[in-house]
């Protein structure tokens, strides 16, 4: 893996003062430069999860004055039987992990097509990562009204027929939204992959009479390997948290199929105002994280000790 | 020869994704007859209608505040983040790895769930619409990104170049100010790049701590979402201006942009 731009390993500060114990002037004076990063990621990330906890006890909603009260674990009872709260869930699954494989596969074709010489290479590449720079509002709107609209959206007005896209295929409407601006992202960390692998290998495997389909799947395929993971985990933590395109295309309906959970507890919060609820949801988004994060970690470190190793 | 079907798809797919961009910009500069008909109208005479009434329902307010919270985050993310990096890389603390993952772990929670106990304290502390809770918030967003980018420009570093400047007798800060700054300072200006995009473009925290007095550039963009296609060219004159320094910014600095996404972990 000698050509691998993975970054390089951290080996020599790990090891440079092994042998002697630090001081504890020494351990404080290395502390300090991190301590306001610490305090200050504590503070506005963990200090309001504690207190999500503690409103997931209460029964509070925010249209009725003076009716708080502590209720315990009632909210979570709710919630967890709570249909709505359910088809979220669902419709969570199903929306990142169709917009995190599509985008995967678009962006590892069209980083293929990159990694050749061709002439306006360089400008192709400019194009191709357009969508994503484009504000992920002005996305969603733009191919609310612009694309899908039945009267005068562009697919109808190039194909003909009056479908209503998004009223027919909500889910498939905000997917291809998404799609459309994260497959850049995806392209350009399987190009960076794809271009740090050493010809070596791949004329090796042409030596030894290996067609180029075969050395695609067996030596490119498995080279680019944690890049594709890397790509798929970083899309996934951002498509989790999908609201922009749903709150603007759909407002998460026809009904509830393409209610994700941020949109949902924004709703529970905002709109119905039952603050105990949302903080219960939220908790149980957080736990629902925790499980996948603790698995998206162990990727994000199986690279990190790769990146160690060498 | 070989090479020309390979131009011509490569061609084809980068058209076919800039398209709904391009189509963007091109229906901003049409009068609103022109923008919602159909056929789609491809030829037609440009104007500055839609640019001009974006400005009359002012826009320009909301630009703004995008450019305080975006800016100010993004420096306050850097004093923070820079000598954080340096503390997990060239000179560690202990439990440097356990501190990085809990930082990457920050950035992996939902942000849905901590809004309703962020929008009690802000409204609590009468600091609801208000820039500053933006600069914070995004801060906040950016931090772990910008910890993990710094980290991985500082480990560039030859150890020989910090030795060199300890052997010189030069103090702490000044190697820092004269030997890794020059070095990181382009490092410095790749992280500076991708905070701006997210606190650009942020969308679900503005929508619901801002209205009119802090409301960010997406913000403006909502009065949008139930037009019917009255306003189609206002729309896309308006999607084009809140897009255009992100797109720009982006095509500019394209190399450091791979780097940043991947939070240092690919260069």
């Amino acid at each position: 893996m000698s050509s691998a731009t993975l970054e390089k390993a951290p080996a020599r500060p790990a090891t440079r003062r092994v042998g002697r114990v630090p001081s504890r002037r020494d351990r404080w004076s290395r502390r300090a430069p991190l301590l306001p990063a610490l305090v200050f990621a504590i503070v506005v990330t963990q200090v309001p999860f504690l207190v999500t906890l503690y409103l997931s006890t209460l029964s509070w909603n925010a249209l009725r004055p003076g009716s708080r009260s502590f209720v315990g674990l009632d909210n979570y009872g709710t919630v967890l039987s709570d249909g709505r709260l359910r088809a979220a869930l669902l419709n969570t699954v199903v929306l990142t992990a169709s917009a995190v494989i599509v985008s995967v596969l678009l962006g590892l074709g069209l980083a293929i097509l990159l990694d050749r010489k061709f002439p306006g290479r360089g400008i192709v590449r400019t194009l191709l990562i357009t969508p994503f720079l484009v504000m992920p509002m002005a996305a969603a709107l733009l191919w609310k009204h612009a694309i899908y609209n039945p009267a005068y959206g562009l697919i109808n007005g190039i194909l003909g027929g009056d479908t209503d896209w998004v009223s027919r295929y909500p889910m498939v409407a905000v997917v291809a939204t998404l799609v459309w601006q994260w497959t850049p992202f995806m392209m350009l960390i399987i190009l960076a992959g794809l271009q740090s692998q050493s010809l070596e290998t791949l004329e090796a495997a042409r030596v030894d009479g290996a067609t180029a389909w075969q050395t695609f799947l067996h030596v490119t395929l498995t080279y680019l390997r944690p890049y594709l993971e890397l790509s798929a985990l970083l899309g996934s933590i951002y498509l989790v948290q999908t609201f922009d395109a749903v709150f603007t295309i759909t407002q998460g309906g026809p009904g509830t199929a393409t209610t994700n959970l941020p949109y949902e507890i924004y709703l529970t919060t905002f709109r119905k105002f039952e603050y105990g609820e949302a903080a219960a949801a939220g908790v149980v988004v957080v736990i629902g994280t925790i499980v996948v994060a603790t698995f998206a970690l162990r990727v994000i470190s199986g690279l990190f000790k790769m990146e160690v190793s060498r | 020869m070989r090479r020309l079907p390979w131009t011509i798809l490569a061609w084809a797919c980068g058209l076919f994704f800039f398209f709904p961009v391009l189509w963007m910009v091109l229906t901003g500069f049409k009068r609103e007859a022109d923008a919602a008909s159909n056929p789609p109208t491809w030829v037609f005479t440009p104007t500055l209608d839609g640019y001009r009434q974006v400005f009359d329902r002012d826009l320009t307010p909301y630009l703004l505040n995008s450019l305080m919270a975006s800016l100010f985050s993004t420096l306050l993310v850097l004093v923070l983040a820079t000598p954080a990096a340096y503390a997990l890389s060239l000179r560690p603390v202990a439990k440097w790895r356990d501190a990085l993952f809990f930082f990457i772990s920050t950035k992996m929670l939902p942000a849905v769930a901590a809004l309703l106990p962020i929008y009690l304290v802000v409204k609590e502390l009468g600091m609801l619409d208000n820039v500053w809770t933006m600069v914070i918030l995004y801060s906040a967003m950016n931090l772990p990104l910008a910890i993990w980018m710094m980290r991985s420009f500082l480990l560039e570093v030859p150890a020989s170049v910090l030795e060199a400047a300890e052997m010189d007798g030069a103090g702490l800060l000044v190697s820092i100010r004269r030997v890794l700054l020059p070095i990181v300072s382009p490092g410095l200006a790749a992280t500076a790049l991708i905070c701006f995009i997210f606190s650009w473009n942020e969308f679900f925290f503005a929508v619901n701590l801002t209205a009119t007095r802090a409301g960010t550039a997406p913000i403006f963009l909502v009065g949008f979402i139930s037009s019917e296609g009255l306003f189609l060219a206002r729309l896309c004159a308006a999607a084009t201006l809140v897009s255009l320094p992100v797109v720009l910014a982006g095509w500019l600095a394209q190399k450091q942009l791979v780097r940043g996404l991947s939070m240092g972990a690919v260069k």
